[in-house]
């Protein structure tokens, strides 16, 4: 086979092969749908974070407007710190209110913000201050089972 | 007593022939490496077998995909629409592929229909001294012949992968969306959210280059070690499909686990 041929075939390989990459990135992967580029960080303690992880979408009225970077405990005051990344396009009150909650009823947690009243907005390194926990399973049906009880005593 | 002594004697003898093979293996991959700036010169020879190993293995790769798409589709809705979430199968199909099946079924497959032409290649060249005329030549068999395959394989297994993913979610979308009746904006959007292009795209590909590796330079070293008869060449073509295969699975077991740990 002559050579331009040969090229021309190795260049539509390679061709296909960079419009699938791209495919993938672009239509099966999440490169387009939320490209957070810069943010600010907040922290945010809870007594009880249930099952968040890091990479958990953090979200304002539904929408995604941020990540959360990474959790660690607190072995002085004994509650979960929570580092979150919020897209730089949106600002939030310092009084924000901060819940983790469950998509759907088994679903992943995410956190919740909830925009307060305050003229001023959130800055890097800020913490928020109100926060509510992951509501856990458990505790809801002991608490049921006991009150319960105590109606039929 | 003669019995126990024979009995260690085999061991001893598989286990040192077996590291004796490997290390002329990993010599041979170093020598690829040193020759391989000899051979980037004559870049036409590398891309002559681009297309011998590549473009020639694409009608397998999009068939195949196609159809590991459609049964990955069919068996995904039964399972899901169980628990009445059908609309998951979008995030099923595209992470079953981009994670696991894209690089793994490109890579026995590339196994069988590339790998096993390598060796048969090499070995008879070598049966039929091909290569020793070379090297009287002062032409480096090396340079000439192996290094510009390795290189081919390298490059083609992760474009493939790529292929084998992408015509795979097609095959899924069209079992679930026009013959299910899933719906289109859940299918793609509940994909795009759940696959992320870092941890699961990148790392794909990631995988698909270790394969490439891996399989070339188990076939070349199959064809370049195999002894110049009939007989020889057909051993070391079987040996090529059951050796890749294995290191393929191995290995993708070992860099799952080291990229979900990191």
């Amino acid at each position: 086979m002559d050579k331009i041929k040969l090229d021309a075939w190795v260049g539509i390989f390679v061709a296909i092969g960079i419009i699938s990459l791209l495919g993938l990135a672009m239509k099966v992967g999440n490169l387009t749908s939320n490209d957070i580029r810069e943010t600010y960080m907040v922290t945010a303690n809870f007594e009880n974070i249930g099952g968040l992880k890091p990479r958990a979408p953090v979200k304002g009225a539904g929408v995604v407007v941020g990540r959360v970077n990474s959790i660690i405990f607190d072995t002085e005051a004994y509650h979960a710190v929570v580092s979150i990344d919020i897209d730089k396009r949106y600002v939030f009150p310092k009084d924000t209110f901060a819940n983790i909650y469950t998509a759907g009823l088994l679903g992943e947690q995410y956190i919740g913000l909830e925009a307060g009243g305050d003229e001023k907005n959130l800055q890097q390194g800020d913490r928020i201050t109100q926060t509510q926990d992951a509501v856990v399973l458990e505790k809801l049906i002991s608490q049921f089972l006991y009150s319960k009880a105590s109606e039929e005593e | 007593m003669k019995n126990l002594l024979n009995f260690f004697e085999n061991i001893g003898n598989a286990f040192s022939s077996r590291a004796l093979r490997l290390g002329a293996a990993t010599r041979l991959f170093f020598l690829i490496l040193v020759y391989s700036a000899d051979s980037f010169k004559r870049i036409h020879l590398t891309i002559r077998e681009i297309y011998f190993t590549g473009v020639m293995s694409l009608i397998i790769i999009i068939v195949s995909a196609f159809f590991v798409g459609m049964v990955l589709g069919l068996q995904g809705y039964y399972t899901l629409q169980k628990y009445g979430s059908s609309e998951a199968i979008g995030v099923l199909v595209a992470l079953a592929l981009v994670r696991e099946l894209g690089p793994v079924v490109t890579a026995l497959l590339f196994a069988g229909r590339a790998g096993t032409a390598i060796t048969a290649e090499i070995g008879l060249m070598k049966a039929t001294e091909q290569l020793s005329a070379m090297e009287m030549m002062a032409v480096s068999p090396i340079a000439r012949i192996i290094a510009p395959r390795f290189w081919a394989g390298v490059i083609t297994m992760p474009i493939l992968a790529s292929i084998f993913s992408m015509v795979g979610v097609l095959g899924g979308y069209v079992v679930a969306v026009p013959v299910i009746g899933v719906d289109e904006g859940a299918f793609w959007s509940q994909m795009q959210a759940n696959v992320d292009f870092r941890f699961d795209i990148v790392n794909g590909v990631i995988k698909s280059v270790v394969f490439g590796i891996a399989c070339t330079i188990i076939a070349l070293f199959e064809g370049f070690d195999a002894p110049p008869t009939a007989e020889g060449v057909s051993r070391a073509t079987t040996r090529t499909v059951v050796t890749s295969s294995l290191a393929i699975l191995a290995l993708d077991f070992v860099l799952t686990s080291f990229m979900i740990s990191g």
